[in-house]
């Protein structure tokens, strides 16, 4: 499995690893520079948002609202916002948005993007565990690029699909712990094209498909959906790809609507 | 600031109210269904009926692709009329003393579902359409006439300062101005621009023969001399000539401009008469060195100019237009900022490409017919007899005229709801 090894400061109540968090918080300033360290989250960003819109769609029955605000009126939790990369776009598809990140410089920074924009966001700097104490339920739950993060896959995964309403649904996404994931997602982009800071992975804590399902069912969530997100090298553009999941890819999963809420 | 009634507030504002800008607005407004706001402005006055139908003898070849993307912004059916399907094209290549044009190169320009591949359309009557359409859709708001005083940015808008105090803001402005773009000046844009030492001419005839709804191009020594079809039996005569010449001609008087019209008509029309007036342009190519920055589109002349030969040059505006309006509406349902450099940067992979092949093939096609040397003159027989026998090479061409050749955008495609 894929917790933390033992010299990680791992936070037991919050599930969080301090230094995961101070790397992202030195980043911050540029999350929204599409040529800076965060390029990669914004080009595999349109992909991204394709697969958390069009299982909103289906799972919520919202073909019949406006082309351009897909999701009016769903109430969209964003777990580990960051700068806002996905809580604006969900945000401009028309639901109403809540954005959570650990990081108080993160948090800053999606705020103040959002400014002048006519964009109402609540983000605020909190945890997934301390908004799940208050009992906060959401009809949708967005969690991109976090769980391979973490230190108990389980344990966080369980939290998320506890902020999820019974009928409502879960989305995430994360890196495949293989051969290729190690060759590209670490050699490769950290390494050798450079479009991650050294350090910004450990493969030792990428989640296979397996891994993730068997914890969301943990969590009493229905896996619905794995999708891999694929990169073309000769169009520099990313796209979703049903059947390759050996890097990069997402989830979907629903809470039944009369589950009981798991422990 | 939305508050200021001074103040309008759009998701994108279209600088220039020519072809191409008017078809984006439509085709934005279409796409979204209504739900994006557009602005336009021009600094000339609006067209009326006073100012309709003002001489021009210009004419377009709209292809196909063209012709559904008039057909989804509901302006074809208009159109359609005046425009004469162009069903066979023939190519020539000849000196002008020679007694005798032998056809190089014909082929039937229709496409697999019977449709043609293009239409000679009078411009005139496009541009007339496209204004109507604009004026009635109603998520339009068009500011005419006015000129920009100052252009800011902020983070997350432009902001446009006209001379009447109005300040139009947008995530996405779109530069439509034409070939001489102040707008892609003030952005600081390079172009690449080459000169060809030659003039178009452009009349318009009526003549006793029937064209045939077909397009005949002859390559003559001084540059190609085109016979669109138009409605009836009339034609469109596209004619290039060595500046020199082109001046000579154009200041003669009607007699010796029927006789050179005569003269390169070669008796195939029958008797003719000049219908139209008689325009000239000299003959250019640009290229916009970028077609976008932060916020910031080319389309049409203000991103490329290429040489009038093929009558390509609103088929190519018109597919920016496409395309530019699928990477749009396609960023926006996924609730991405329309104007940010990471967005727009698909539309500038996709259409960059397609205009510089555009132009360097039609410069080279010019190039290559444009001389009065035996051996080339051989060489060309030798070439286009070749594609004359390959039905494959014109399949290729006619999806070429067709404007259905590379990756084709949405509102482009024929039969797609």
């Amino acid at each position: 499995m894929t917790t933390g090894t033992a010299s990680r400061k791992n936070d037991s109540e919050t599930n969080l690893d301090s230094d995961e968090v101070e790397r992202f918080e030195r980043m911050a300033k540029e999350w929204w520079d599409a040529n800076g360290k965060f390029r990669p989250l914004h080009q595999i960003g349109p992909a991204r948002l394709h697969f958390v819109r069009d299982q909103l769609v289906n799972h919520f029955n919202l073909s019949n609202t406006s082309p351009l605000q897909p999701l009016d009126g769903l109430k969209v939790l964003d777990i580990g916002c960051g700068g806002g990369l996905i809580s604006e776009p969900l945000t401009r598809m028309g639901a109403t948005v809540t954005g959570i990140d650990p990081g108080e410089m993160n948090i800053a920074i999606a705020r103040s993007h959002c400014e002048g924009q006519d964009l109402e966001i609540d983000y605020r700097t909190t945890t997934a565990e301390a908004l799940a104490e208050t009992g906060a339920l959401y009809d949708a739950v967005v969690c991109l690029e976090v769980v391979e993060h973490v230190p108990d896959v389980n344990a966080f995964v369980a939290t998320c699909a506890s902020l999820v309403r019974p009928g409502g649904s879960i989305v995430l996404s994360t890196i495949n712990r293989t051969v290729k994931s190690y060759a590209l997602a670490i050699v490769g982009a950290e390494y050798i094209l450079r479009w991650l800071p050294k350090g910004t992975h450990q493969w030792e804590r990428f989640v296979t498909p397996d891994e993730l399902e068997t914890a969301l069912t943990k969590a009493g969530m229905r896996t619905t959906t794995f999708t891999g997100l694929v990169y073309n090298p000769l169009t520099d553009t990313w796209s979703l790809k049903a059947d390759d999941t050996s890097v990069n890819y997402l989830a979907s999963g629903t809470k039944p609507e009369s589950a009981p809420t798991p422990s | 600031m939305a508050s200021d009634p001074n103040h309008d507030v759009f998701d994108i504002v279209i600088v220039g109210a020519g072809f191409v800008g008017l078809a984006l607005a439509r085709a934005l407004s279409v796409r979204s269904q209504g739900n994006l706001t557009i602005g336009i402005l021009d600094r000339t006055e609006a067209v009326t009926s006073s100012t309709k139908s003002r001489p021009d003898a210009r004419a377009f070849a709209l292809s196909a692709s063209s012709r559904y993307l008039l057909e989804r912004i509901g302006v074809w059916s208009q159109i359609s009329g005046d425009a004469q399907p162009v069903e066979k094209i023939q190519i020539t290549d000849s000196p002008l003393d020679a007694g005798v044009r032998p056809v190089l190169l014909a082929w039937d320009n229709l496409l697999e579902t019977g449709d043609p591949a293009s239409f000679i359309v009078p411009s005139g009557n496009v541009l007339d359409t496209l204004s109507t359409a604009v004026d009635d859709d109603k998520t339009i708001t068009t500011y005419r006439p006015v000129t920009i005083v100052s252009i800011g940015k902020t983070d997350c808008h432009h902001t446009i300062t006209l001379d009447d105090g109005r300040v139009l803001s947008a995530k996405l402005v779109v530069a439509a101005d034409g070939r001489s773009s102040p707008l892609r000046t003030m952005h600081g844009i390079d172009v690449v621009r080459w000169a060809y030492d030659q003039h178009g001419i452009v009349t318009t005839i009526a003549h006793s023969k029937p064209h045939h709804a077909t397009a005949v191009q002859h390559f003559l020594p001084a540059g190609p001399f085109a016979m669109l079809p138009l409605t009836g039996n009339r034609s469109c005569i596209t004619w290039s000539e060595t500046t020199s010449n082109a001046e000579r001609i154009l200041a003669g008087d009607d007699t010796q401009f029927l006789e050179e019209l005569d003269q390169r008509l070669a008796g195939r029309l029958g008797a003719f008469e000049v219908v139209g007036p008689r325009q000239s342009w000299p003959l250019s190519m640009h290229l916009a060195r970028s077609y976008i920055a932060d916020r910031f589109a080319l389309i049409g002349d203000a991103a490329h100019g290429v040489h009038p030969l093929a009558g390509q040059g609103l088929n190519l505006g018109l597919r920016d237009v496409a395309a530019l309006v699928d990477v749009v509406v396609e960023a926006a349902g996924l609730g991405l900022d329309i104007g940010r450099l990471d967005v727009l940067q698909r539309y500038e992979r996709w259409r960059r490409s397609d205009t510089t092949l555009s132009a360097a093939s039609f410069d080279g096609i010019n190039r290559l017919f444009s001389n009065d040397v035996a051996l080339l003159r051989s060489l060309r027989e030798v070439g286009l007899g070749t594609v004359d026998r390959l039905q494959g090479l014109k399949d290729f061409f006619i999806g070429e005229a067709a404007g259905q050749a590379g990756e084709l955008p949405m509102m482009m495609q024929k039969n797609v709801a």
